[in-house]
């Protein structure tokens, strides 16, 4: 019997339900146990960093990042992982644009120190202790790995192969994505194993959405009653479906609650919350300043609305400050 | 400190998008007239104000554009109706946003600049000129590229001493 | 020219088949770029730069050698691109375009980069020219790498055209037009056609009859068999595009059968009210009308029309309608609805005139207030033979006046009204003067700020006025009031003006004051601009392409302006602009077709989502929702290529050609590729 494909899957910085998904595969998930040999999964199996180091390089078919890389050992780990495998996916927003955690790009990190072991109002540290890379503690020499100064996603610290995305992926295109793994056959390097196109076209409130919106206000979703069976957008509230690729099924707007971009840009689109912006403002009502602020100042935390999950791949990046 | 050198002799760069219909042309009339102008702004000809996609003022920002200047048609006048509104909003809120990722405002510009206002061309490049020399470089391919230098060390070897222990 | 001119610098590692063979030229324009711009330094430049073929510098581009140039070596070499660094794009984008194509070369691979106006003309260190000139040649090189072989569009012209609007302006346009065998749909919103010079009982400065210059031009309006005349009727709706326009025309209820009445007017005797006792609007309200009437004698049509608000049948139902059973051709029809027409035109002529400055926002003079205080065009009505006095004139108590005065830029060259010069009121407040003193021999004096009379023989009339005995006071009358101090000034209007030819202020009693009011945009030149998508200047008149060269085309392919819609006109300037904006429109015709910028956006099928963020975006309802597949889609031959919806374009779905986002982006890249200021350059990476 020859040898099964050896799958891996690792987390970084991240939530953990980028793990959670796997198991969302539910019965599926014997059938690919079945297929593949999981040879690393920290969350699930008992693998270890040396496990791997000993593994031949380019031994793993395909490893399953997910997590942005905040941390040098982050960074350790994907650079281990590159080399020993064929194929790298990043998995999910985080190691795919950056997810959440990349939002802390608009602070420098010693704003997010100060905050975390300062400022914060649960915090007492009247000796303003942060954390160190390195300490010697009863003759040892304890180490932590360093907090970068950016966040990052998987690509830019490591080549990644393909990009799963969503805040996590569905289980149906994980199925998917493994299925076209164990087939062979391919897609260009560099392809989102998701439907190039906005998610709009997967929505089940598509038909309702007017040709003419004329933006007077926006909502945010907690502050109405949202109707269930219409478009979000034509009822004010920033949905980022049209800008978002599909793949999820447009699954948050079934539960009534917006899209808000986890599944990141088509290929179309090198900034997925500029172009959010532009379509969105092209349709507001007003012409005059005045009263196109007063519209705006509905968004009232525009990066945090237009890349809630793509800070980090987006092209700026972070927030441009003196202290990096 | 090196940067304020830099800052004293420095010449920024400023990528502008002008409007075939008015802006481009008051250019030309600028032109015509022998109007003398800061030589730091680069145009880029669109057929409206309306074409400039957010995505093309991040990314001359990105790639190193110490500013962004848009020229449009005054209100009422666009030769395609509206576009010079489509901009004018998407401006007033992409200004709000770079603003909160620290990018000045002065650094983005938008100017209704009628075909016959060669005039104002010259005031208006003179003027954001001297405004993005006083803010100094933004240069986010240096920023980022000083930042990614992290990304060559390892734990243990180098540690930051404003990050270690404070007191 | 000799060999010595032409520099060449090749740089031969991207001359492969399928890549892109550059072929850059950069124009010494004489001194005009060489002596701010290192020609030679641009050449060796772009001569280094991937995927340039041949870089020369040449004395002048776009001459006969230049062009040739190109050619020469689009044959020899096998260029696939041409950039030119020269001139403005506005200038010589043509020229080169089409050397190229003359080579074989699809025109679109062709760009150019403007280093005169954008920098030789307008930078005065050499050094720091330079280096901007060779930013924007390494942006356009960029460029040309995405450029993509286009086909140009070309579509056929109706040979039907719309005019709007029955004044001189179009009547003329409208005979023009006819006269070259075109058909004509000439809709009128009045009841008649005729405008404001039907009202006028001379023309200045021959003092022509006015009806008898233009009631002939009407009726053969109105018997040309080329001519569909609409009176009584607005354009409700416009769509299409030039050479292709469909409109539709709303012809409102006259509650007379057009085609039966023939202007006997016996039921306007018949009427149940004896005497008229509405407001005649054609007579500025200074005479009665019934409900039932016809605007002037000479009115065109001839056809009566009904007041609805006015009739009492309408109001109450319960007229004995002596009007219907005087009516032996059974005209009148009172359960008359609107009517909608719905045309297809490849061109329109606007030409919907003005209106005058309301005077009583200018409460110093009186008007509204003062019953002897009357407009000018009141006046020219009390002056007409056909008018409400029968030419005579009497002040509204019946006095016939012994003194006049006629105020000057009444709503114009003022600051709280209009900043403009109306241009036609110094001449037509002569001709009053004139007119006036002919008909009572009244003491008449004219205020005026300056006195503006460039035109044919104009000049020569106002010399002629001065030896007739008219008073010229120069300064701007400060208020008209009816408060005597003297006792000459009892039962008067008195005139209080600062004469600055002699500096004293002076008080002039008149028995009638007239006011010379301005010309102004209609109040629905803005729907109107909207409904036909043309432009309109900042005070609201319809805004011509080029005040020069295109003075009665807009910016909107095929719709012309002619007369005072673009801006105050006298009588011959309309007439001329008419038969201006009549060739521009047989020209297209007689061409066929006609020619655009391949510069429209196009959606991809597959990639649109089909969120129709882009829908409400186009001013032009070129793009439309498919119900069917549930995509946008943009008509090409309908979109104008403004990219608006390409920038707005959520999911990146949609191209514009010639400015396709690859495009821009690679000349932001080319532009900015020494920004990073220790930066290594890294070679652009192109598909």
């Amino acid at each position: 019997m020859p040898e099964k494909p050896k799958i891996g899957f690792y987390w970084c910085a991240s939530c953990g339900g980028c793990e959670e998904s796997v198991v969302d595969l539910a019965e599926d998930i014997v059938m690919v146990a079945d297929a593949v040999d999981i040879v690393f999964w920290p969350v699930a199996m008992d693998f270890k960093r040396a496990d791997v180091e000993a593994m031949e390089d380019g031994s793993i078919l395909a490893t399953m990042v997910n997590g942005a890389i905040r941390t040098s050992e982050q960074e350790e780990m994907a650079e281990l992982i590159r080399r020993k495998s064929k194929i790298v996916i990043a998995y999910g927003s985080c190691a795919h644009m950056g997810g959440i955690p990349s939002l802390a790009n608009e602070f420098s990190r010693t704003q997010i120190m100060e905050f975390m072991y300062q400022e914060s109002p649960s915090v007492v540290n009247p000796d303003k202790t942060r954390p160190m890379t390195s300490v010697k503690h009863n003759s040892f020499n304890v180490t932590l790995p360093e907090i970068r100064n950016l966040v990052r996603t998987l690509d830019q610290v490591i080549e990644v192969d393909y990009y799963l995305p969503g805040c996590p992926p569905t289980p149906k295109l994980l199925k998917d994505a493994v299925l076209t793994l164990l087939s062979g056959k391919l897609p260009p390097k560099g392809t989102v194993l998701s439907p190039d196109e906005a998610l709009c076209d997967q929505c089940a409130r598509k038909d309702t959405k007017p040709s003419d919106l004329s933006f007077k206000h926006f909502y945010r979703p907690h502050a109405v009653l949202l109707d269930s069976t219409k478009c979000l957008l034509s009822q004010g509230v920033v949905c980022m479906g049209p800008a978002t690729r599909a793949g999820c099924e447009a699954l948050c707007i079934s539960a009534n609650m917006p899209c808000s971009g986890c599944f990141g840009p088509t290929s179309r689109v090198r900034d997925q919350g500029a172009k959010m912006l532009s379509s969105l403002c092209s349709n507001i009502d007003p012409k005059d300043e005045d009263g196109i602020d007063a519209v705006l100042e509905d968004i009232p935390d525009p990066v945090g609305t237009f890349y809630r999950y793509g800070l980090a791949s987006s092209l700026l990046r972070k927030k441009i400050t003196e202290d990096m | 400190m090196p940067e304020k050198n830099i800052k004293s002799n420095y010449e920024p760069k400023i990528v502008a998008f002008f409007c075939n219909w008015c802006t481009y042309t008051a250019a030309d009339l600028a032109g015509v007239s022998r109007l003398k102008y800061a030589p730091n702004v680069r145009v880029i000809r669109i057929m409206c104000s309306g074409r400039v996609d957010p995505q093309f003022i991040l990314q001359a920002f990105a790639s190193g554009a110490d500013g962004v200047l848009i020229g449009g048609c005054h209100p009422g006048d666009c030769h395609y109706a509206e576009g010079n509104y489509k901009m004018l909003r998407r401006f007033r809120l992409l200004k709000r946003m770079l603003k909160d990722l620290g990018i000045a405002d002065e650094r983005l510009r938008l100017e209704w600049i009628s075909a016959s206002e060669g005039e104002k061309v010259k005031l208006v490049i003179n003027e954001m000129v001297e405004q993005v020399k006083a803010l100094g470089p933004l240069a986010i391919p240096q920023h980022l590229k000083n930042i990614n230098e992290e990304l060559k060390h390892f734990p243990g070897e180098e540690i930051r001493e404003e990050e270690m222990a404070h007191a | 020219m000799s060999e010595n001119n032409i520099k060449m610098n090749g740089n031969g590692t991207h001359k492969s088949a399928g890549t892109p063979k550059i072929g850059f030229y950069v124009c010494h324009c004489g001194h005009n770029i060489a002596s701010q711009v290192d020609v030679e330094d641009v050449q060796k430049f772009a001569a280094g730069l991937p995927g340039v073929t041949i870089s020369r510098d040449y004395k002048y581009m776009c001459s006969d050698p230049g062009q040739e140039l190109i050619q020469k070596d689009i044959k020899e070499l096998g260029l696939n691109r041409i950039v030119v660094a020269s001139c403005s794009p506005l200038l010589h984008e043509h020229t080169f375009r089409k050397a190229a194509e003359k080579a074989g070369l699809n025109p679109y691979f062709f760009h150019m980069v403007n280093i005169r106006e954008n920098v030789s003309w307008v930078h005065d260190n050499r050094e720091s020219a330079t280096k901007k000139a060779k930013d924007l040649t390494r942006a356009a090189i960029q460029r040309v790498f995405f450029h993509k072989p286009l086909e140009k569009k070309s579509v056929p012209i109706n040979p039907d055209v719309l005019i709007v609007g029955g004044g001189i302006a179009g009547i003329t346009a409208a005979l023009t037009i006819a006269n070259a065998g075109k058909h004509v749909y000439l809709v009128e919103r009045e009841p008649t056609i005729g405008g404001h010079m039907a009202m006028f009982d001379k023309t200045f400065p021959t003092l022509d009859c006015a009806a008898c210059i233009l009631t002939p031009k009407m009726s053969s309006v109105k018997a040309h068999p080329n001519i569909t005349l609409w009176t009584y009727s607005e354009v409700e709706k416009v769509e299409g595009f030039v050479g292709n326009y469909k409109v539709q025309v709303k012809r409102k209820p006259r509650y007379v059968i057009e085609e039966l009445c023939v202007g006997c007017m016996e039921c306007i005797d018949a009427c149940i009210y004896k005497e008229a006792k509405y407001p005649d609007e054609f007579n500025q309200k200074l005479s009665k009308r019934k409900p039932i009437y016809i605007p002037f004698p000479q009115a065109t049509p001839q056809v009566v029309l009904f007041d609805p608000e006015t009739c009492i049948d309408f109001k109450s139902h319960r007229c004995k309608k002596t009007c219907i059973e005087s009516c032996d051709r059974k005209a009148i029809d009172l359960k008359q609805v609107p009517e909608y027409k719905d045309i297809n035109v490849g061109t329109v002529i606007l030409s919907t005139g003005f209106k005058t400055y309301n005077a009583e926002l200018s409460p110093q003079y009186g008007y509204g207030k003062y019953p002897n205080v009357y407009t000018s065009l009141e006046i020219e009505r009390l002056v007409n033979a056909s008018g409400p006095t029968s030419g005579e004139i009497v002040t509204r108590d019946g006095i016939k006046p012994k003194s006049v005065g006629i105020i000057h830029c009444v709503g114009s060259r003022d600051q709280k009204a209009h900043k403009w010069c109306s241009k036609v009121c110094c001449m037509y407040s002569l001709k009053l003067a004139h007119l006036i003193k002919e008909h009572t021999d009244a003491e008449v004096y004219n205020f005026y700020i300056d006195m503006r009379t460039p035109g044919k023989g104009y000049e020569e009339f106002y010399d002629k006025l001065m030896t007739e005995g008219v008073h010229f006071v120069r300064g701007r009358v400060a208020e008209v009031s009816d408060w005597a101090l003297v006792p000459e000034e009892e039962n008067k209007l008195t005139i209080r003006v600062e004469d600055t030819m002699v500096g004293m202020v002076r008080r002039i009693p008149v028995d009638m004051v007239v006011l010379a009011v301005g010309l102004e945009p209609r109040e629905d030149a803005g729907d109107m601009r909207r409904l036909f998508n043309i432009s309109c200047s900042n005070e609201g008149w319809f805004l011509e392409r080029h005040p020069k060269l295109a003075p009665v085309n807009t910016f909107t392919d095929g719709i012309f302006i002619a007369g005072a819609c673009q801006g105050p006109k006298d009588i011959p300037d309309s007439v001329a602009q008419a038969g201006a904006a009549a060739a521009e429109v047989l020209s297209l015709i007689s061409a066929g077709s006609i020619e655009l910028e391949p510069n429209t956006a196009f959606i991809t099928e597959d990639n649109c989502s089909g969120c129709k963020s882009c829908i409400p975006i186009c001013p032009y309802t070129a793009i439309s929702y498919n119900e069917g597949t549930k995509k946008a889609y943009i008509n090409e031959a309908l979109c104008k290529g403004c990219g608006t919806c390409v920038a707005a374009c959520p999911s990146g779905s949609i191209t514009q050609n010639l400015f396709d986002d690859e495009e821009i982006f690679s000349e932001i890249d080319g532009l900015l590729k020494f920004a990073g200021i220790e930066l290594e350059e890294t070679e652009a990476e192109h598909a």
